[in-house]
């Protein structure tokens, strides 16, 4: 295993996306957080799309498809061009969010989206709203980052993607006043099984069936469409008020929507999600099986701190445990692409400005080849952590065979394969690598070898 | 610490799965091999694992049950019953090509069947018990092996490729000590001669990597070898299109060879929402895949027996929003030659109000566990305190059901 004791090279790789020739790599734990208070230049260089786009993408679609059910032969055309519009803007989306990950050089901010992301798992149910994800974490996860994990709990759970996500958008309360008067409409305990499971207390805390039926019926009302946007529909609220682990919520007419935001408020305060989002963090971060005592200080420093993510990360940061020689994770295919890119540090062009059939080629289905599918997660919670889930035969064939051809991404300069494992590895870099970085029969074989290499794919 | 007869390229692959649970041969055997009364042979077992819960009331319907129709109305059912099992079932419509099989005994069911997982209804729990097999609401921390692999431990004659699990999913069902290939339909490692032994050295210091890689090597060498044995003259079967169907002929090729065991795992079943079409395809998809492994086991279906299990059932009511949420009793799916097909085993609960599971789920009347321990028991001849001990830990495997031809 690598076991690097520099801080300076733990800190990019285990709280980064790995070292770049073009950037220093962060000196040590203050520097990480001091990412966190600088300017976010990555997401104003490469921005996402947000709800608004999606609507109107979503209004475009069914007004040519509702064309095309009254007879109009034209509107064929139309919900090809938004097809078409849709499909190059996920990969818009992509190449956006590669860019960030492989050129930002804040790299610990670029690794907390992508943590909260999966965290709060979302995914596209059709090509229509295929960008619903880019919209989540704009607008749910990225403006977060540094409040807290309440405020960004509210924001998550009411996000037009969420609520499309987990079914909640048509969940109405059997006893509601709409309900009185449509058949056929009711409670769908998707959204509130998963917050309480996934979300926040963890499947593990001592809720019941009961909690998430009740909480379930506290969240009707919560709506969104493509017309009206989100919104919240006192008429479709379950009446009366509801008991969610002890507590009542509600009860008043009409519902409101702060009812839902007190409950979400409680449950981010609880102990079991603050013991259930320090493990995650510290699971993803540090090790498969983290030090208990890590977990304990980060899910303290949350609760004291009343969920404020930056204390909360600041707590990990500053742990021991935290900063214990490399090797402990296997990179995910995302982190180990973007790490991959931030190695070779292409113009910035072969990854934000690249035709779509390259983008699907090079990025798009390796990464399904290697287990990860962009934006499909197989489930709401989300990417696996373990290394052994990752590094399977028919995996690590997929990042050999990438590792190999994606040294040509060097175009004609490729470095010297044993200035790149520097480069690459700094102090990670074993012994033996580096001798087999030199005997390579070539350039492009000796930078695909450091690549593929354990080192390389563990952090 | 004794081992059983390994042979080299078993000790290598051995690697991998013994880094799964952290831990070296310690953990390896749990069991003596004279339990198994003769090597695998020339029997094959196929276990799909159905991630998201499947509607086993949807899918197996209980048409002559007096509360089947008001619990499951035209939202859901489309107004079609499908084809009739018998005076009492129906198959959903969208399996009917697999109706042939049911009429030749090749396809059966057990209904109301569950793991023993209740209350928290968490399909991720839900799947980590299905694939442990172990008894407890909570998994037992000490269980980190799946119960296939369990099963394999007590294999004296284990061979590398005995066991395969297809596709890329995890599948923990598959994971422990005792060795098992994994791999992925379309996948061909590359890589030069001289590429190759240098990644072997750097990967020598990295238990994980090393064993995979030694495996991706292998497999693809072999693959490489049976493409060009295929180009001069072997028949192609026509294609069943679909992502079960994929994953089923790779795992139909490899039965032909030396594997006897195979799993994979199709997901998408949680039906929340608009259950009439989301289940529809994947019971398309499912359907695809029983038909591959049978068109491409040819005269070896006639040893095989197929497998498809879920985390747990579905609501036997209607949610508001044309699906189902997470419930507890749900359906077996069973298909091969090797199976006593055409009927549906099981214990029928009802569907009264009182004859629910908390007034909300089919009532599981027989653990899901009992059926894969009898098709072992009935196709390898497994001890039965074998199987209930160690393979299924504490499991009642109750009065046979025969399911075995």
């Amino acid at each position: 295993m690598a076991g690097a004791e520099n801080i300076s090279t733990i800190a990019a790789i285990r709280f980064g996306y790995g070292l770049s020739p073009d950037q220093p790599a962060p000196r040590d734990a203050q520097a990480l957080l001091s990412q966190l208070d600088e300017p976010d230049s990555a997401a104003a260089r490469w921005p996402l799309r947000g709800t608004e786009f999606m609507r109107q993408q979503m209004r475009d679609m069914y007004a040519a498809q509702k064309a095309q059910r009254e007879g109009d032969p034209t509107p064929q055309t139309r919900i090809r061009a938004t097809r078409d519009i849709l499909n190059t803007q996920v990969l818009n989306g992509l190449r956006a969010q590669l860019a960030r990950a492989s050129l930002s050089p804040q790299g610990f901010r670029e690794r907390l989206p992508y943590f909260w992301c999966d965290h709060f798992t979302v995914t596209a149910k059709n090509t229509v709203t295929a960008t619903a994800p880019d919209a989540f974490a704009k607008e749910a996860i990225r403006p977060h980052l540094t409040g807290t994990f309440a405020q960004m709990l509210r924001a998550a759970v009411t996000h037009p993607a969420m609520l499309m996500y987990l079914d909640q958008t048509r969940s109405i309360g059997p006893q509601s006043a709409f309900a009185q008067k449509h058949k056929k409409v009711g409670l769908n305990e998707n959204l509130g099984r998963e917050v309480l499971e996934l979300h926040t207390l963890g499947v593990s805390a001592p809720y019941t069936q009961t909690d998430v039926r009740e909480f379930s019926k506290l969240l009707t009302g919560l709506g969104f469409n493509a017309q009206q946007g989100f919104a919240f529909h006192p008429n479709w609220a379950q009446p009366g008020a509801e008991l969610v682990l002890g507590r009542h919520y509600g009860g008043e007419t009409p519902a409101k929507l702060s009812d839902i935001y007190a409950a979400l408020d409680d449950i981010a305060l609880s102990p079991a999600t603050a013991h259930h989002l320090a493990h995650k963090l510290a699971v993803h971060f540090v090790a498969d099986q983290p030090d208990p005592d890590l977990v304990a200080h980060i899910a303290s420093a949350y609760s004291a701190h009343n969920s404020d993510l930056r204390a909360t990360y600041a707590a990990m940061l500053e742990h021991p445990a935290a900063w214990v020689p490399l090797g402990g994770k296997a990179r995910q295919p995302w982190d180990f692409i973007a790490a991959s890119l931030r190695a070779i540090n292409p113009p910035a062009a072969l990854i934000d400005s690249l035709d779509d059939k390259k983008t699907r080629s090079r990025f798009y289905a390796p990464l399904r080849a290697m287990g990860q599918s962009y934006h499909k997660p197989l489930g709401p919670n989300g990417w696996a952590e373990d290394a052994t889930a990752w590094i399977t035969p028919q995996a690590l064939a997929t990042r050999i065979n990438w590792s190999m051809r994606m040294a040509a991404l060097h175009e004609r300069h490729l470095p010297d394969p044993r200035q790149f494992v520097q480069t690459a590895l700094g102090d990670a870099a074993s012994p033996t690598l580096v001798q087999a970085a030199a005997r390579a029969e070539s350039k492009r074989e000796g930078i695909g070898l450091v690549l593929a290499s354990a080192n390389f794919n563990r952090r | 610490m004794t081992h059983p007869p390994v042979r080299p390229i078993s000790r290598r692959l051995f690697l991998r799965s013994a880094s799964l649970i952290g831990c070296s041969a310690a953990a390896w055997p749990l069991l003596s091999p004279v339990t198994f009364a003769s090597a695998p042979g020339d029997e094959r077992l196929v276990v799909i694992i159905l991630r998201g819960a499947m509607d086993g009331l949807d899918v197996v319907r209980p048409i002559g049950d007096p509360d089947y129709a008001t619990y499951r109305k035209p939202s859901l059912t489309d107004g079609k019953t499908g084809p009739a099992l018998n005076d009492f079932y129906a198959l959903h419509p969208a399996m009917s090509d697999l109706m042939p099989l049911w009429t030749a005994g090749e396809l059966g069911f057990a209904h109301a069947v569950a793991t023993p997982y209740r209350d928290k209804r968490s399909h991720f729990d839900g799947q980590d018990i299905l694939e442990a097999g172990t008894g407890l609401d909570v998994l037992e921390p000490q269980v980190r092996d799946g119960w296939l692999n369990r099963m394999l431990q007590a294999v004296p004659d284990l061979k590398s490729d005995t066991a395969y699990a297809v596709g890329r999913d995890e599948m923990k069902v598959i994971e422990g000590p005792a060795p098992s290939m994994s791999w992925a339909p379309k996948t061909q490692l590359r890589i030069s001669d001289q590429s190759q032994r240098l990644l072997e050295r750097v990967y020598e210091e990295d238990p994980l990597f090393h064993a995979a890689a030694q495996e991706a090597l292998e497999i693809s060498a072999r693959l490489e070898a049976e493409k060009t044995a295929e180009k001069n003259g072997m028949a192609r079967l026509p294609k069943i299109k679909g992502q079960g169907a994929d994953l089923a002929a790779f795992a139909a090729a490899r039965l032909r060879e030396d594997t006897r065991i195979a799993t994979f795992s199709i997901g998408g079943w949680d039906t929340h929402r608009n259950q009439r079409n989301v289940l529809a395809g994947r019971l398309s998809d499912l359907t695809g895949a029983i038909l591959a492994l049978k068109s491409g086991l040819g005269r070896d279906w006639g040893k095989t027996t197929v497998l498809a299990m879920t985390e747990f059932g579905r609501t036997a009511r209607e949610n508001g929003t044309a699906g189902t949420d997470h419930g507890t009793g749900g359906a077996l799916i069973m298909a091969g030659g090797a199976i006593r097909g055409g009927r549906v085993y099981g214990h029928w609960p009802g569907l009264a109000d009182h004859a629910l599971f908390e007034q909300r789920d089919l009532m599981p009347t027989a653990d899901v566990r009992a059926y894969a321990a009898w098709a072992m028991r009935g196709m390898f001849g497994f001890e039965k305190g074998l199987l209930e001990s160690t393979v299924f830990p504490r499991l009642d495997m109750g009065d046979d059901p025969r399911i075995i031809a």
